[in-house]
């Protein structure tokens, strides 16, 4: 296997290319212009899907005030499935086009994702005390988010014990993608496991009709955190392009502009 | 191809056979675990037979994962991986060839030892029966992820607990289908349907893991 001279040596060219923002040289300035645009959206998005949650929409006439929890918990949840499946995406881009862009892209995304599912299981903990009468049921959904948290601790710390980073890339994404097979087959076992030991689970369905402003609230919050993890991940992506490029003239040039004062890339 | 598969399994149980006290450590880890339960839960017979297969999947999973770890250590010890991943021959045939040796030494003596389980367990002749067969469809799934995760872990520091936290969450459909199917024999409902899923997990750990490990492989050793 040797390295593709695809994104090592093509000069930014001036047409547009599907691999332009391929190179951490022509991304690391791009990343940094979007960063605070992101910021910015992710932050307006939760005040205002805060106050729709919190302020504006009903009580709920069952569960009282303590569903709120749902406009952190739900796109929470959504994140933690979402991310994993763009982090397989991007491994599998990784292996394909050998491009060292989208492993870091891949590694950067994991800590956000293992947060995410951490939330949904933490948010859904809390929200279970009051509805159900306890913090923890084997239900089908908790069961698989818990696994997914697991996956992603496995990704991370496949990586973290491999020191040569172009190996950890590669180990990492192999395992990455067989978890993204996994997924599916882990849900739809779970859930028929579940089925059969019906007795002891509480149902999670909702109730059929929600009101709009509850919904538009969740929606308002799952953007914000899609703008939140983009955020992020351009962050993160951007310390490891750094760090891993240490070595090369474009690094070294940034180091020397930040030097003479023009910190912001 | 066949003759190379076939040649790679006579190796690997050839080796096997001059070092026997390997083979058997993972047999003993899985009559050691199980018997610990009784211990841990206590002895009511009713117990006991509530949550046989359940114990039992789950020290064949821990066994599998103890043992697999060492999967390709030797080979790469001594070179022979090296010469594996040069050889014009392809590298998925050679690890299924490893993995099936692999498996008929320490999967299946697991299944063939169930039955003196069941009795510790107060199973009768059919709920024995029906724990045999599913380890002995379910197994070979966990040999072959359990490949994959020695391949990615192969010359790590902290190798095992490592391969637990890859592979674990991958073993939970095979868990799932496993011990399941005996609570759906007493609910009436019939067996097939988890030996059925059991052997579509089989044939799709089949068609992905050999070439996931032999990827993994290349990786290790690039």
């Amino acid at each position: 296997m040797s390295d593709s001279p695809l994104t090592a040596t093509r000069a930014p060219s001036s047409g547009f290319s599907l691999f332009h923002y391929a190179s951490p040289q022509t991304f690391f300035p791009l990343a940094g212009k979007l960063l605070w645009p992101t910021w910015i959206i992710a932050i307006v998005l939760t005040i205002a899907g805060l106050y729709t949650g919190f302020f504006i929409a009903p009580t709920d006439a069952t569960q009282g005030d303590s569903y709120r929890i749902i406009f952190i918990h739900v796109p929470a949840a959504w994140m933690s499935m979402v991310v994993y499946l763009v982090m397989a995406f991007w491994c599998a881009v990784g292996l394909i086009f050998n491009t060292r862009l989208s492993f870091m892209m891949s590694s950067a995304l994991a800590p956000t994702g293992a947060l995410w599912a951490f939330i949904a299981l933490w948010t859904g903990a809390l929200w279970g005390k009051p509805t159900w009468g306890t913090y923890w049921v084997w239900d089908a959904r908790l069961t698989s988010e818990l696994i997914l948290f697991f996956l992603y601790c496995g990704y991370m710390a496949l990586q973290a014990a491999i020191d040569d980073p172009r190996r950890a890339d590669r180990a990492g994404a192999l395992i990455a993608i067989v978890g993204a097979i996994n997924v599916p087959i882990i849900y739809f076992s779970v859930k028929w496991w579940n089925t059969l030991h019906q007795g002891a689970s509480v149902s999670l369905t909702q109730s059929p009709s929600m009101a709009s402003t509850m919904l538009t609230g969740m929606l308002l919050m799952a953007l914000a955190a899609w703008a939140y993890t983009i955020g992020v991940a351009l962050v993160r992506v951007r310390a490891i392009m750094i760090e891993r490029e240490r070595h090369t003239d474009w690094v070294r040039q940034l180091g020397n502009a930040a030097q003479a004062g023009d910190i912001k890339a | 191809m066949l003759s190379l598969f076939v040649s790679v399994v006579r190796r690997d149980l050839l080796l096997a056979w001059r070092r026997r006290s390997d083979v058997l450590t993972a047999l003993g880890f899985f009559l050691l675990v199980t018997s610990l339960f009784p211990l841990g839960v206590g002895p009511e017979p009713e117990q006991l037979s509530h949550i046989a297969a359940g114990v039992m999947w789950v020290a064949a999973l821990l066994a599998t994962l103890l043992s697999v770890s060492r999967l390709f250590e030797s080979d790469e010890a001594d070179g022979t991986l090296e010469q594996m991943l040069l050889s014009v021959e392809p590298l998925p045939v050679i690890v299924l060839g490893k993995v099936c040796a692999y498996w008929l030494l320490t999967g299946l003596p697991l299944v063939v030892i169930a039955p003196l389980i069941g009795l510790q367990f107060n199973l009768s002749a059919d709920e024995t029966l029906i724990v045999c067969a599913t380890l002995l469809v379910g197994t070979p799934s966990l040999s072959l992820l359990g490949a994959v995760g020695a391949s990615l872990t192969l010359g790590l520091r902290g190798g095992g607990a490592l391969i637990a936290l890859l592979v674990l969450p991958l073993y939970v459909p095979v868990l799932i289908f496993g011990a399941g199917a005996l609570d759906a024999w007493r609910a009436g409902l019939g067996i097939q349907s988890h030996l059925a899923l059991l052997s579509a997990v089989l044939l799709v750990a089949l068609a992905v893991c050999p070439l996931a490990s032999a990827t993994a492989l290349r990786i290790a050793q690039d």
